[in-house]
């Protein structure tokens, strides 16, 4: 189900744990929707010198909390800003389908510690920022199930095939 | 490396007995059991055994009134939309539960897409639903009760003796999912008095791909394949011999074997129970102790992740389950651990440790030990734990 890059990542994650005297602080998640995740940065002449994190969830989320970690280490925040949660799935070489929108949260909890760090700095409180539950179309404008895929017809709350329901109820 | 099973409720090893019976089976080249040429005649006389053996396990007044299905799921599906289909001129109102499997929940959601109504009634915090509830939940449009025996989730059994007074005494038809417990545990449908119970042949060390349906003689009820007059007009399509020759076996064994069997399931439950503080802290039981089947315990361990401790515990070759939203395909906290009260994050954390005749007490000491440096391992990751700690 997973692949060898997420199985190494959760097996032996990376860069665990709490920095002390951080000056930027991100979390992401909550219990309801399984996962949460929380990201230490120690930002030093406008590069992330160390960076850390802390997770509660399945091996997915714990692959990419450690995955983004290792892409950020060292990066100027400049370009750390660019990071997203897709460039993550992608180093991890792909997570599963379901997988993509509930557990891939690690370029989220960074981008919220950044501005908590540049709040930080200009005396400011954080500002929020939201995650996307964008819905995915595929290339051809159509809609498909995501757990039996077949072509949904209308907007409906759930899949009439499968008797999935489509809606998020997470919050 | 072999792995050890405590995974046995989603699946469970055939037992040797079984096997040779199989093997022997697909070494006979039996013919079609609805052929009437010596070659069916042979095969049709196979069936006919595994038929009284699976009677016997349910003390069915009449091998007649099982019905050979798919397993589980097509047994359930069977019931509850071929009494619905039947009944539907009487009335279109159908009591369960809310902590039932998905096969009786979507077959429900389904019926009610096609006008029928549905009352899901709630269960008590040990996951015990009260037979008055059921009672009251009864109107004149009700046509069934549908109330699982044995939780697959929590072991948690349901009173069905008391539910089948109840809708006897109402002339309403009670169906009982008992995938989980018979062959199991005894089960006897004269003194449980549902008229319609649900089984399925792995969870008494069948092979998966057979189970049944016992039907009371005089239920009203239509088939849900329709075909040929395979299984009495009951379920249409060429039955599958293979797998019913394994299932009659193993029902045969579980018979036979049924007390030792506990008394070993007992001890590994006890053990399980009373060693576990001293390997972890801070979890919850969710299996009521004294009303539950005997091989299943569920452990919800606070701060971590269920679908964690599931892949690192495979790295130390040890199967379990876990109830974590995470590792179902619709990333939803389970119903059933919602209804008995637990959060979010405690369902999270939710194991279900499932054993069975091939384990040994050595191997709950195993699963123990591994389990302790997991729990560390994931609880020092974990942002809830250092919050509280």
């Amino acid at each position: 189900m997973y692949s060898k890059t997420v199985m190494d990542h959760f097996r032996n994650p990376r860069n665990v744990g709490v920095i002390e005297d951080a000056n930027g602080v991100g979390e992401v998640g909550n219990p309801l929707c399984g996962d949460m995740m929380t990201i230490y940065l120690k930002i030093k002449d406008d590069a992330i010198d160390d960076i850390k994190f802390q997770t509660f969830g399945c091996g997915s989320a714990i692959a990419v909390s450690s995955m983004l970690t290792e892409i950020a280490k060292g990066k100027p925040v400049s370009e750390a800003k660019n990071i997203t949660n897709k460039d993550v799935a992608n180093a991890l070489e792909g997570l599963p389908k379901n997988k993509l929108h509930c557990s891939n949260l690690g370029a989220d909890a960074l981008q919220m510690a950044i501005k908590d760090y540049e709040a930080r700095k200009e005396g400011k409180a954080p500002a929020e920022i939201k995650r996307k539950e964008t819905h995915e179309h595929s290339p051809d404008g159509k809609c498909y199930c995501p757990y039996c895929d077949i072509e949904i017809q209308e907007e409906a709350p759930f899949c009439k095939a499968c008797q999935s329901d489509l809606v998020e109820d997470h919050h | 490396m072999k792995i050890i099973n405590l995974d046995h409720i989603s699946s469970k090893p055939l037992i040797p007995e079984v096997k040779q019976a199989m093997i022997d089976a697909i070494n006979n080249d039996y013919g079609n059991p609805s052929s009437q040429h010596r070659k069916g005649e042979q095969a049709a006389e196979a069936l006919a055994n595994a038929r009284e053996s699976v009677a016997g396990l349910l003390h069915a007044n009449t091998p007649k009134e099982i019905v050979f299905t798919s397993g589980g799921t097509e047994s359930v599906n069977h019931a509850i939309k071929g009494v619905a289909w039947a009944n539907a001129e009487k009335g279109k109102h159908i009591i369960t539960t809310n902590i039932e499997h998905n096969s009786v929940i979507r077959s429900c959601k389904r019926l009610k897409s096609q006008g029928f109504t549905i009352t899901s009634v709630s269960v008590d915090n040990k996951g015990r639903v009260d037979p008055q509830d059921i009672a009251k939940a009864i109107t004149d449009d009700t046509i069934l009760v549908s109330v699982m025996h044995a939780n697959n989730e929590t072991g948690t059994l349901q009173p069905i003796e008391e539910i089948a007074k109840i809708t006897r005494e109402k002339k309403i038809i009670f169906h009982t999912d008992a995938v989980d417990s018979v062959g199991v545990m005894p089960f006897d449908v004269q003194k449980m008095g549902a008229d319609l119970v649900s089984f399925a042949a792995n969870t008494f060390y069948g092979p998966t791909g057979a189970g049944g349906l016992y039907i009371r003689r005089g239920t009203m009820i239509w088939p849900l394949l329709d075909g040929g007059v395979q299984e009495a007009s009951k379920r249409g399509g060429t039955e599958n011999l293979l797998g019913i020759i394994g299932m009659g076996v193993a029902a045969d064994q579980a018979r036979q074997h049924m007390n030792s069997r506990l008394v070993h399931l007992e001890k590994l439950k006890n053990k399980l129970v009373t060693e576990l503080p001293n390997y972890i802290d801070e979890y919850i039981i969710n299996t009521p102790l004294d009303h539950s089947l005997p091989n299943l315990v569920s452990v919800s361990v606070k701060y971590i992740e269920g679908e964690s401790v599931m892949l690192m515990l495979d790295d130390e070759d040890i199967a379990v389950s876990t109830r974590s939203a995470c590792a179902t395909g619709s990333l939803r906290a389970s119903h059933v651990l919602m209804s008995i009260g637990l959060d979010h994050a405690d369902a999270q954390g939710t194991l279900v440790i499932c054993y069975g005749v091939d384990n040994a007490e050595e191997d709950i000491t195993k699963f123990l030990d591994a389990l302790k440096n997991i729990v560390v391992t994931l609880r020092d990751i974990s942002p809830l734990y250092n919050k509280t700690h």
